[in-house]
């Protein structure tokens, strides 16, 4: 069949709103956005705290952080496997093969992007504050709000790119959640299955579904920037 | 009343070098005192330790006796590169007050004044870091200016600015000086130190070469280090 025939199929598919397609898109929002949520709670504070504060092993912290950046999803998907297994540390909990796992493999993907962004852009912010704000009289908690307020466009360039990885990524939430039908089941992973079995006009709509949401994530990005850029120099 | 300053036997160094060696100076009201040198003399750095950014390793920087706890409110500086928070101009200087504790009720009354006093009334509301550079050091002056200091410490604010752009900071200096303000500034303009200043503090090598009013200064020098500055430099007047 040729590809433009697949692609049609597929987005009819898409426009049809099949139920099971639009689950499975609703399930890969929450499992990301929750994912998202919990990664920029530690994230950012993180992020924060290595750009200003000044302590013991902050480099080694810093370096890790920006090699974990690249982690491949497999081995964190491995890694919250194993911690997850009934034989696991964690496996009481029973979370292996439900949408929990996945969130929680997804948070830790997405927490060292939050925070090595959040990081560069406070570390700049502070590097060209530091000295007005302490002539100004401001300190402590009251000098981090106001860099943190003044970057706040950048830290959402930030949570973006976590968003962006998180919805993207299909090794660790195929690993822990084990893409069951109805239950765990999101667009990567589905995509993954159809084209093994052959429905490439399926896997072709949810690619398009996918590479649609992405692009609108990294649209708003660009357009949040240019805007503030504009508006606040 | 913070002055007189009075700093003894300051020194500061940085990676094993002596950046300001040995500074004895006393700061006195009135007179507005004029900072020279060559690059890297340590005007800036002399500044920022009478403002109290960096301490001293030895020597004491004090202002006088009993004015100690509210010293810090009473001395501002302006910065060579004025750094603005993405906010408007008004929130620029209502930011101030608040940090220096002015009513909420309060603030935005006397942010207004300020902005007027330096000319900027009209650009209130525009987002501070889309001012001109002369805009932005008049924000920079309004914003220290709204805190009635009783020293403006100012380290080399028009060295970025065209000449009207520099006009128009020295006109809003001398106002300040008009109105009582202690004035400290570092500059590399000699015509600007001369229409500016009453005293000259000369630096070299981080050493206080000499101390005279600054007609006695550019006239007569009295020592080689001033000498050799006031020569080489006066080509920039």
């Amino acid at each position: 069949m040729d590809p433009g025939a697949l692609l049609r199929d597929g987005l009819a598919l898409v426009g049809s709103f099949d139920a099971r397609l639009w689950q499975t898109v609703a399930l890969s929002l929450q499992v990301s956005l929750a994912a998202v949520l919990l990664a920029m709670l530690v994230g950012l504070p993180l992020g924060a705290a290595l750009a200003v504060g000044r302590f013991r092993g902050r480099h080694v912290l810093i370096v890790t952080l920006n090699a974990l950046m690249g982690l491949p999803p497999v081995v964190a998907g491995l890694l919250i496997y194993l911690l997850l297994s009934r034989a696991g540390p964690l496996g009481e909990l029973g979370l292996l093969f439900t949408p929990g796992a996945m969130v929680i493999a997804q948070t830790v993907l997405v927490i060292p992007i939050i925070a090595a962004l959040t990081r560069q852009a406070v570390e700049d912010a502070w590097r060209e504050y530091a000295e007005q704000l302490r002539s100004l009289g401001v300190e402590g908690v009251r000098a981090a709000v106001t860099v943190l307020w003044d970057t706040r466009f950048s830290l959402l360039t930030a949570v973006l790119a976590g968003l962006g990885r998180a919805s993207a990524e299909v090794g660790a939430v195929l690993i822990v959640g084990g893409n069951i039908d109805g239950v765990t089941r999101v667009m990567t992973t589905a995509i993954v299955l159809e084209t093994s079995k052959g429905d490439l006009s399926l896997a072709l709509g949810l690619g398009t579904v996918l590479m649609a949401i992405v692009l609108a994530l990294n649209t708003a990005a660009y357009l949040v920037q240019a805007v503030a850029r504009r508006r606040y120099g | 009343m913070i002055l007189p300053l009075r700093l003894e036997e300051v020194s500061w160094g940085e990676g094993g070098r002596t950046l300001i060696d040995r500074v004895s100076l006393t700061l006195e009201a009135g007179a507005s005192t004029i900072l020279l040198g060559a690059n890297g003399a340590g005007k800036s750095l002399l500044m920022r330790l009478m403002h109290g950014l960096i301490a001293p390793d030895s020597g004491t920087v004090a202002w006088r006796a009993g004015a100690a706890r509210n010293a810090r409110r009473s001395h501002a500086m302006v910065f060579q590169r004025p750094v603005m928070l993405r906010r408007s101009a008004l929130a620029n200087v209502v930011y101030a007050l608040a940090v220096a504790g002015v009513a909420r009720r309060e603030r935005e009354a006397q942010a207004m004044a300020a902005l007027l006093e330096v000319g900027l009334a009209g650009l209130a509301h525009r987002p501070a870091r889309v001012l001109s550079g002369g805009e932005q050091q008049r924000l920079a002056l309004a914003r220290a200016w709204a805190l009635h200091p009783e020293v403006l410490f100012l380290d080399e604010p028009t060295a970025n600015l065209d000449p009207a752009a520099t006009r128009e900071i020295e006109t809003v200096i001398k106002a300040f000086d008009a109105a009582g303000t202690k004035i400290v500034m570092s500059t590399h303009n000699l015509g600007q130190a001369r229409r500016l200043g009453d005293e000259v503090v000369f630096l070299h090598q981080g050493r206080l070469v000499e101390c005279a009013p600054i007609e006695r200064f550019f006239a007569q020098p009295a020592t080689a280090e001033a000498a050799a500055f006031v020569k080489g430099e006066l080509p920039w007047v």
